[in-house]
Parts: C-alpha cells; sequence; structure tokens
C-alpha cells in the first residue's frame, strides 16, 4: 500500500487550491493512504477545509507558534521526522512546495522530483524539463521512498465531500534561531487567484504602460477573472512579478485564457499549455501566439478590447 | 577573507530550440551552443557587485561537469570571479550529489555566501540550492529578487507565488537567485584575455569523497503535445459567438 504525506499549503486562513490539487496527485498512485499533514498556527479552519478533502484519510494538525509564517529551515525537519513511516511525501509545485521538499529530501538522504504532471506507477513519473519543451519520465529506483513536487496545472482539484478525522499532534516546531519571516506577501484582495482561476485575461508588452494596463483589467472584472502578465510586461514595469505567467512565473491552467497584446514566446506559452482555451487577440497575425490559440482574433487590442467589454456587459444585462 | 562561492552550470543556451532526439534517449545536445545557465549568471553578477561594495573580498566560482566545462568557467572568470573550481566528471550529476559536492567545497572554501541560481533551464529541478542549506544545516533564501547585507545577517526579497516576501537569515546561509535580481553584465574583451591568467582548479569527485550514482533514472524523453489548430474569427461579435458555443461566458 501507498501510503503518502501530503503537506498542505495555506495563508492561515484557508487551503490553498494548490492542495486540493496535489491530493488528486497522490490518489492517482492507487492503492493509497493520505494523510495530510497541515502546519502552522491556530489551525481548526484550515484543518477542516482539509479534512473536506475526498481521498484524504486523516488530517494531522502541528499546531505551534514556530511554524507560522512557514520557513522552510523549520519545516523540513518536522517534515523529515515524520517521513519514515510514508512511501511518498508531496506537496504542491508552488513557491513552498519548491522551497520545502528538496530540503526535506536531502535531510533524509533521497532525491527529489519535481514537477510531477502525470503518475505512471508509484515510483514512475512524467515530468517537464527544458521549460516544457521536453517531456521526461523518471523513476526513482535508488531510494527508500519518493519525494515530489506536483505540478498542480496538472490536475483536477480533489472535490470537497469528504470527511477525513482531524489529529492534534502535539508536535513542537523545531528551534531555529538563524532565519526570520521580516514581511509576507499580501495576497491581492477582491479579485480571484490567477494561479487557480477558472479564467485569466492577461497583458503582453503592447500594452504599452502601466496606466494601459488597466485595459486588461477592466476585461477581467467583466469576467470575473484574475489578471496575468508576460514577463516582458513585468519587466517593464506594467505589472507587478507575482501577476507573471510562464516557466519563470506561475502555470496555470484555466478554463479560459484571453491573451491581449502577446507575441507568444515559449517561456510564456510553457506557463498556459494546459489551459483549456486559449484566445489571442494581436495586431500581429504572424505573431506566434497564434500558433498556440484555440480562438486568434487579428487587430488593435484598443479598439477591440472595449468593443468585446461592451458586448459582454450587454450580454450579461440582457 | 571574505569569499563567496558562486555555482556555475553549463546547459543548452537559453535561445536554442530544444529537439528530442529520435529515439527518445535525451534531447539534442551534438553542434548546440552551450552557455552558463542564465539564474547562475545572474548569481554571479550579485556576488561582484556584493565585491565591488567591500561586503566580500574573492568571488569563487564552481561547476560540476565535464573538462570541457572550463569554457563557461573562463567566462564567469572574465565576468570578474577571482578563481574557478571545476569538479571534472562525465557522468550526469543530481541535484543531491551535487548538493553534496558543493559542502565539500563549502568546507574547504568557508564562504560566508553561496549563491545559486533558483534552477537550471535544462532539467528545471529547482533543488540543488535547498538541498545544500539542509546538509550544511545553513539558512535558504530561495527565489531572491533583492539582496542586501545586514550586518552578520542578510536581507532579502523573495518572489514567491502571492508576491514579495522578505527574510532575513544569518550568514553564513545560501541564497538562489530569481529573474529580476540583476541584469548580468557584458564580459569586455580585455577581460577574457586578463581571465586566461586567472587560477582554474580541477578536482576528483572521489577525491572529494563523493561518488555521484543515479537514483532517479532518466526512462524516456519526448517532445510535449502539440495543441490542435484554433480558428481565426474576424470580429468581435463572432469571437463572443465562439465563446458562447463553447460554454465559456
Amino acid at each position: 500500500m501507498n501510503k503518502v504525506l501530503l503537506i498542505a499549503e495555506h495563508d492561515g486562513r484557508h487551503l490553498n487550491p494548490a492542495t486540493a490539487k496535489t491530493v488528486s496527485c497522490a490518489a492517482a498512485l492507487g492503492d493509497v493512504e493520505i494523510t495530510i499533514a497541515v502546519f502552522g498556527r491556530d489551525l481548526a479552519a484550515v484543518g477542516a477545509e482539509a479534512a473536506a478533502l475526498a481521498g484524504a484519510t486523516r488530517v494531522q494538525l502541528f499546531d505551534d507558534a514556530g511554524f507560522a509564517p512557514p520557513l522552510a529551515a523549520v519545516l523540513a525537519p518536522a517534515i523529515a521526522a515524520q517521513a519514515p513511516q510514508y512511501t511518498h511525501v508531496f506537496a504542491p509545485s508552488t513557491t513552498f512546495g519548491k522551497d520545502l521538499l528538496p530540503r526535506v529530501a536531502a535531510l533524509l538522504d533521497v532525491p527529489a522530483v519535481s514537477d510531477i504532471m502525470a503518475v505512471e506507477s508509484p515510483r514512475r513519473f512524467r515530468r517537464p524539463i527544458y521549460a516544457g519543451n521536453a517531456i521526461l519520465t523518471v523513476e526513482v529506483a535508488d531510494a527508500p521512498m519518493v519525494v515530489g513536487t506536483v505540478r498542480t496545472a496538472s490536475f483536477d482539484a480533489a472535490p470537497a465531500t469528504g470527511s477525513a478525522a482531524v489529529e492534534a499532534m502535539g508536535v513542537s516546531a523545531p528551534a531555529v534561531a538563524h532565519s526570520r519571516v521580516v514581511s509576507q506577501a499580501e495576497a491581492q484582495q477582491g479579485r480571484p487567484d490567477l494561479q487557480t482561476a477558472r479564467r485569466v485575461v492577461s497583458g503582453g508588452r503592447a500594452l504599452g504602460s502601466a496606466e494601459k494596463f488597466q485595459l486588461v483589467q477592466q476585461l477581467a472584472d467583466v469576467l470575473g477573472a484574475a489578471v496575468g502578465a508576460s514577463r516582458a510586461a513585468v519587466d517593464a514595469g506594467f505589472a507587478s512579478s507575482d501577476l507573471q505567467v510562464g516557466q519563470t512565473g506561475k502555470i496555470i491552467a484555466p478554463e479560459l485564457y484571453i491573451a491581449l497584446g502577446f507575441s507568444g514566446a515559449s517561456q510564456h506559452l510553457t506557463g498556459i499549455k494546459d489551459a483549456r482555451t486559449i484566445v489571442a487577440i494581436n495586431k500581429d497575425g504572424e505573431a506566434p501566439i497564434f500558433e498556440s490559440a484555440d480562438i486568434g482574433l487579428v487587430g488593435d487590442i484598443f479598439e477591440l478590447v472595449p468593443q468585446l467589454q461592451a458586448a459582454l456587459q450587454s450580454r450579461a444585462s440582457r | 577573507m571574505k569569499r563567496i562561492l558562486v555555482g556555475i552550470k553549463r546547459v543548452v543556451d537559453y535561445n536554442v530550440r530544444i529537439r528530442v532526439k529520435p529515439d527518445n534517449t535525451g534531447v539534442v545536445t551534438d553542434g548546440v551552443k552551450l552557455s552558463i545557465n542564465p539564474f547562475d549568471e545572474i548569481a554571479l553578477e550579485e556576488a561582484l557587485r556584493l565585491k565591488e561594495r567591500g561586503a566580500a573580498d574573492e568571488v569563487v566560482v564552481v561547476s560540476i561537469g565535464p573538462a570541457d566545462v572550463q569554457a563557461q568557467l573562463r567566462t564567469a572568470l572574465a565576468m570578474g570571479a577571482d578563481r574557478a573550481l571545476l569538479v571534472a566528471t562525465d557522468a550526469p550529476v543530481e541535484p543531491l550529489d551535487a548538493a553534496k559536492l558543493l559542502l565539500k567545497l563549502v568546507e574547504r572554501e568557508q564562504p560566508f555566501l553561496v549563491l545559486l541560481g533558483k534552477q537550471a533551464i535544462d532539467d528545471d529541478n529547482n533543488q540543488t540550492g535547498q538541498m545544500l542549506a539542509a546538509l550544511w544545516d545553513r539558512p535558504q533564501a530561495t527565489f531572491a529578487s533583492k539582496v542586501e547585507i545586514a550586518g552578520d545577517a542578510l536581507r532579502v526579497t523573495r518572489e514567491v507565488d502571492a508576491g514579495l516576501e522578505t527574510v532575513e537569515v544569518d550568514l553564513p546561509a545560501v541564497v538562489t537567485t530569481d529573474l529580476r535580481l540583476n541584469e548580468p553584465r557584458y564580459v569586455k574583451l580585455p577581460e577574457i584575455i586578463k581571465a586566461k591568467k586567472k587560477p582554474l582548479e580541477t578536482l576528483d569527485p572521489a577525491a572529494l569523497g563523493v561518488a555521484p550514482r543515479e537514483r532517479v533514472k532518466a526512462l524516456r524523453y519526448e517532445a510535449p503535445a502539440v495543441r490542435s489548430r484554433g480558428v481565426r474569427v474576424k470580429d468581435v461579435a463572432e469571437l463572443v459567438a465562439q465563446l458562447e458555443s463553447r460554454g465559456l461566458i
């Protein structure tokens, strides 16, 4: 039987949706028992959300002030201490999971598998390399257990129909004095999270300025969508770095992705490969983005986007 | 001596269009341009700036790879590194063994800071820095977009999914670099000539007491699935009709 220790990601109030997707990856191992470990402080609400994930066998709460905010140097030894009871340790391949799991693996003297996108067998996985320009099948051959991060865009979220038991673990955080969180990132308020939104409207370099980037935000508001940006748009200062979509930013899989004024650099396309429908609007009909788009419209975004906005608004009021 | 150790990995240049070999045993690297991993170049640039600001006395670059990785190390020396170490091996080295080898060099060189790229753009693992920090039992600050020395500590701004986070870590520490940390300098011709005289030491992994082995087998390389060709619409009305027919709005 496969026994998975799955590290939950959360912000202290809610579970990050990446966790539910990681559960689906763990379930794909087959013949599996999934233990979701939640590290932090005052974990009742987050623990309840984790317990509702279908497929979870149990939820363990590691409630200690030392675990909040989470630091890899503190969490890793605590996770490594639990790990020998399991066949697999999984976390989402977010900045949280990528920072944490290699540190856990090294403490256990085992390798780590990054960005699992498909499970072929309990020790065989597919993962993207070269910015998604090649897919590699790997087998964890010489290690007592599998430690891996899960590319969440490749898995559907486990539904919230379960009712796993919740246990308080009474484990204290290891004393680590050498690392301190000075300030934490504030999640954007009032807009869906880019990583998990069903719809995303994204802007490229052609937007031209931070003021004009509001065009992207306005269309996103009409659609109830999250906002994204290309690396070029972020580097030019039109949008903040947490909005960057692509190999070096966020890899996302929304149902609808609308790319405004994008050339379609391969590093960006890597970030949206799993989007169900890609719409591209760009005045250059030869732009590579059209090769990847399901629906393409050639024209000036500054004319077409307000038209689209008006059409969607009048449709909504119909 | 206040020393910074910088890791350099040789990778297929980021401008090269990657092709999978027809027999699925790897990607084509014959006759392809090879360069310093871009994130490692950023790590080196940051180390050089710290030295220029007087925060360090020496910048040592280290690579693990075949003997001809010397070429990339010479480029690093031309950028401004003071000396280079090459752990010479023809076998692929997984992140855990790379971290073990780096730890041996850390013990030898006693740096106050190790700067590495957050990931190499070939295998995209994003593991070595975190693993080195674990084995060394020192702090890590990954995805750095700003690095400031604050006495015996380092204040690092990290690019995390939710935005920017700031951590303070005591030195020595491992920092891995993200794209926006800096823009690496161009190498000037006189520097390339000068770099030929800078020390480059070759080391044997066995002599360092590490025997790299294959823990994770690479079974098969494939090209990614291609999206089927989409449709072109002529105006906004057609676009809205398409979105409606697909149940997207």
